[in-house]
C-alpha cells in the first residue's frame, strides 16, 4: 500500500516519494516491536508515549535528544566517509573509546594550560586517536592481512579493555576509592555548553563534519576520485589514483570523527574518564549512515530519529522494566526494513 | 606445580574451545556456500538464553541443548530472507542481526539474570575418566563437548562426501553455474543457513549451560566475531577448524588460569588476548587464503533474468 501511495502522481517527485517510503518503512518497524513488546506482555502504546513525552514533549527533552545526536552525527561519518570506497567501518565503538582515552591523557596532564589551548589540544588528541585506531585497520587491508570489517570488530573490544585497564589500573582517580575512573578534568578542559542546557562545543564540530563531508564529496578533485574508487576500483587504478592512500586516509579520517565524539563525551558529558563512557554510540552511528544511504541531510534526520529511540530505551528500563538493550530490537528492525527494500534491486 | 597448570590449562582449552569450535563450524557452513554472516554474535546470543530459559522451565538441559539449536535455525532465517531473498547487503544484514539477537536475548533473559541451573554436568566415562591425568584431560567433559569432534567430522563429511555437499560447495564458488547445472541455490543457501543456525545455537548453548551456568547480557562477548577470523584461520575447513578452535581455547584457558592463580598482569591486558591472537592470526595467515576462498563469497545470486 505504502508504493501505491508513492506512485500516485501527486508525489511524482522524487524526494517527497522517497520521504514517504521511509515514513512508511519506519511506520512497519514500529509495529513489528509493537508486536513484540505485547508478546513480552508490555503495553506498546504506553511505552511508545512515554518515549515521545520524556523525548520531545519538553524543551529539556528536546535538548537532551539533540545532546546525543552529536557523537551521533560524528559516528555516522565515521562510517559514511569509508564507505564512499565501499570500507566497512564498524570500529566506531572502539575508535570513540581510543578518541576519549588519547583526549583524556592530554586533559589529566597537562592541568595548567589554559583553555584556548588545552581545549583544541584534546580535539586534536582525540581526533588523532580514533583516527590511528581506524588507520590500524586500514592499513592491514591494503596489505591484504583482514578485511577492514572483521578488524575494526575485534579492535572495538580491544580498545574498550584498554580503556578498562587505565581507568581501573593507572590512571584511576585516588580522590574515588571505589570508583573505576580517571581523576576529573580541569575545567579548561571541558567544553563549553550553551543555552543552560547540555549541547556542548561539540555540536559544531558535528555541523562542520557534515558541511565538510559535503563539500569534500561534491566539489573537490578527493570527492571525485572517491566517487572513482567507488565505482571502479581497477579503473580508478589504472587512471593513476592510489587507492591504498584513500583506504587508510579514509579511515584515518572516519575513525578521527569517532575518536572526536569520544572526546566531546568525556569533556562535555563525563567531565573524567569512565568504562560507561558510550552506550554502544559507535554502533548506533553504523547503522544511522547505513539508513541514511551516506547522505548528510538523512544523516542528520537518522541521528535524529535514534537518539529519540536510544533515550526511548533509557526511559523504558525505568518506567516499563525493559532491558535497555530492548531498543536494539528496534534499531534492528528499522536496519532489516531498509536493508529489505534496498536490496530488492541488483545493484 | 607446572604439571597441573598445564592440566588446567588443557582441559580449559577444551571447554572455552568447543563453543567456539560449534560457532566456527556454523560460519564456515554458511561461507561455504557464499554467505557471511556477521549476525552468527546474535543467534549464538538467542541459543545461550533460550536453552538457558528452556533448562530453568523444564530442568532439563538436554531439552534446552535442543531448543537452543532449533532456536537458533529460525532465527538465521530472518538473516536468509535478507540476504537471499531480498539479496541485502551481507556485512551490513548480519550486524542488524546481531543487533536484533542482542536485544532479544536481553529481553526474554531479563527475567533471569541471576539464576543459576545445574546445567549440563560432566559426564565420566567408566573406567577411562578413572586415569590418572589422562582422565581428567580427556575423559571427563559434558556431553557438547564429546560430540564437537564428530559434529566437526559430520560437517566435513556432509560437505565434502555427499551430493548435496558438493552443490553447496559449488554454489559457494560459482552460483550461476550451479543454477544452470539444475541446482536450485536459492533453496540450498537456506538449507545451509539453517544448519549454520542450528550449530550457532548449540554454541551459545554451551556457554550459558556447560561453561557459565548462567545467563548474562551479552554473555558471548565477541566470540561469533572471533569464529569468523577462525574460519579464515582453517581455510574454511570443518577439520582444520578443530585445530584453530582449540588454539584459541588454549588463549582463553591461558587468561583465565593466569587471573586465577593471580598472576600480575590486569586481567583487561589478558582479556585482549584472543581479540589481538585473532588480528596476528588473520594477518599471518593472509599469503594462504587467497587460494582457499569460497570464489563468490559476499557476493549475492542474482538469478538469471
Amino acid at each position: 500500500m505504502i508504493k501505491a501511495i508513492s506512485e500516485m502522481a501527486f508525489f511524482r517527485n522524487r524526494r517527497m516519494a522517497g520521504l514517504i517510503r521511509f515514513v512508511g518503512l519506519f511506520a512497519l518497524a514500529l509495529m513489528i516491536f509493537a508486536a513484540v513488546l505485547l508478546v513480552f506482555g508490555k503495553n506498546p502504546i504506553r511505552a511508545y508515549w512515554d518515549i515521545f513525552s520524556a523525548t520531545l514533549g519538553s524543551s529539556y527533552g528536546i535538548s537532551e535528544v539533540l545532546v546525543r545526536m552529536i557523537p551521533l552525527i560524528l559516528t555516522a561519518l565515521a562510517v559514511a566517509l569509508p564507505s564512499r570506497i565501499w570500507l566497512i567501518n564498524v570500529g566506531g565503538e572502539g575508535q570513540l573509546f581510543i578518541g576519549a582515552l588519547f583526549a583524556t591523557w592530554g586533559a589529566v596532564n597537562f592541568t595548567n594550560l589554559p583553555a584556548w589551548l588545552l581545549l583544541p589540544s584534546i580535539g586534536i588528541l582525540g581526533f588523532l586517536g580514533g583516527g590511528l585506531w581506524g588507520a590500524i585497520s586500514g592499513f592491514m587491508r591494503v596489505r591484504g592481512w583482514a578485511s577492514e570489517t572483521i578488524s575494526t570488530l575485534l579492535m572495538n573490544y580491544v580498545a574498550i579493555l584498554l580503556v578498562n585497564f587505565f581507568v581501573f589500573g593507572p590512571w584511576k582517580d585516588p580522590e574515588s576509592a571505589n570508583y573505576p575512573q580517571s581523576a576529573p578534568f580541569p575545567d579548561a578542559a571541558i567544553l563549553p555548553s550553551f543555552f543552560g542546557t547540555r549541547i556542548h562545543l561539540g555540536a559544531v564540530l558535528a555541523i562542520v563534519g557534515l558541511i565538510l563531508f559535503y563539500f569534500v564529496l561534491s566539489r573537490t578533485r578527493w570527492g571525485l576520485e572517491m566517487r572513482a574508487i567507488g565505482v571502479n576500483q581497477e579503473a580508478a587504478r589504472r587512471n593513476g589514483i592510489s587507492t591504498s592512500r584513500y583506504i587508510i586516509l579514509l579511515m584515518l579520517i572516519g575513525g578521527g570523527m569517532a575518536g572526536l565524539a569520544g572526546m566531546g563525551e568525556v569533556s562535555a558529558i563525563h567531565g573524567q574518564l569512565r568504562p560507561s563512557l558510550s552506550p554502544g554510540l559507535g554502533y548506533t552511528g553504523f547503522l544511522i549512515s547505513w539508513m541514511a544511504g551516506g547522505h548528510p541531510i538523512g544523516i542528520v534526520a537518522a541521528a535524529f530519529l535514534l537518539s529519540v529511540i536510544t533515550s526511548g530505551g533509557d526511559i523504558l528500563q525505568m518506567t516499563h522494566r525493559i532491558p535497555a538493550a530492548g531498543v536494539h530490537i528496534l534499531m534492528a528492525l528499522i536496519l532489516f526494513v531498509v536493508l529489505a527494500r534496498r536490496g530488492g534491486k541488483p545493484r | 606445580m607446572i604439571g597441573p597448570f598445564l592440566i588446567s590449562i588443557f582441559s580449559g582449552a577444551i571447554h572455552s574451545g568447543t563453543p567456539l569450535l560449534y560457532a566456527t563450524l556454523s560460519e564456515a557452513v554458511g561461507e561455504r556456500t557464499g554467505i557471511v554472516n556477521l549476525g552468527l554474535e546474535g543467534v549464538m546470543l538467542i541459543g545461550a538464553v533460550v536453552g538457558f530459559t528452556t533448562t530453568v522451565q523444564t530442568g532439563n538441559p538436554f531439552l534446552g541443548v535442543l531448543a537452543a539449536a532449533l532456536a537458533g535455525g529460525l532465527f538465521n532465517m530472518v538473516f536468509g530472507f535478507l540476504v537471499i531473498t531480498r539479496r541485502a547487503n551481507q556485512l551490513a544484514s548480519g550486524l542488524a542481526l546481531m543487533f536484533c539477537g542482542v536485544g532479544l536475548s536481553a529481553m526474554i533473559g531479563a527475567s533471569l539474570i541471576g539464576s543459576r541451573i545445574e546445567g549440563l554436568n560432566e559426564i565420566q566415562i567408566p573406567l577411562l575418566s578413572g586415569i590418572p591425568v589422562i582422565g581428567r584431560m580427556f575423559f571427563n567433559y559434558d556431553i557438547l563437548v564429546y560430540s564437537a569432534i564428530p559434529v566437526a567430522v559430520l560437517v566435513w563429511w556432509l560437505m565434502f562426501r555427499t551430493r548435496w555437499g558438493l552443490s553447496l560447495r559449488a554454489i559457494g564458488e560459482n552460483p550461476t553455474a550451479t543454477f544452470a547445472a539444475g541446482k536450485n541455490p536459492h533453496r540450498l543457501q537456506y538449507q545451509a543457513l539453517f544448519i549454520a543456525g542450528i550449530l550457532g545455537g548449540i554454541a551459545g548453548a554451551h556457554l550459558s549451560l556447560a561453561i557459565a551456568k548462567t545467563w548474562a547480557e551479552w554473555m558471548t562477548a565477541g566470540r561469533g566475531f572471533v569464529a569468523v577470523a577462525l574460519v579464515i584461520f582453517s581455510k574454511w575447513h570443518p577439520i582444520r577448524a578443530i585445530a584453530g578452535s582449540l588454539l584459541f581455547g588454549g588463549a582463553i584457558s591461558l587468561q583465565l588460569q593466569m587471573q586465577a592463580r593471580g598472576v600480575p598482569v590486569s586481567s583487561f591486558l589478558l582479556d585482549m588476548l584472543p581479540y589481538v591472537l585473532s588480528l596476528v592470526v588473520l594477518a599471518i595467515w593472509s599469503g594462504a587464503r587467497r587460494h582457499a576462498a569460497p570464489g563468490s563469497l559476499g557476493r549475492v545470486f542474482q538469478g538469471t533474468e
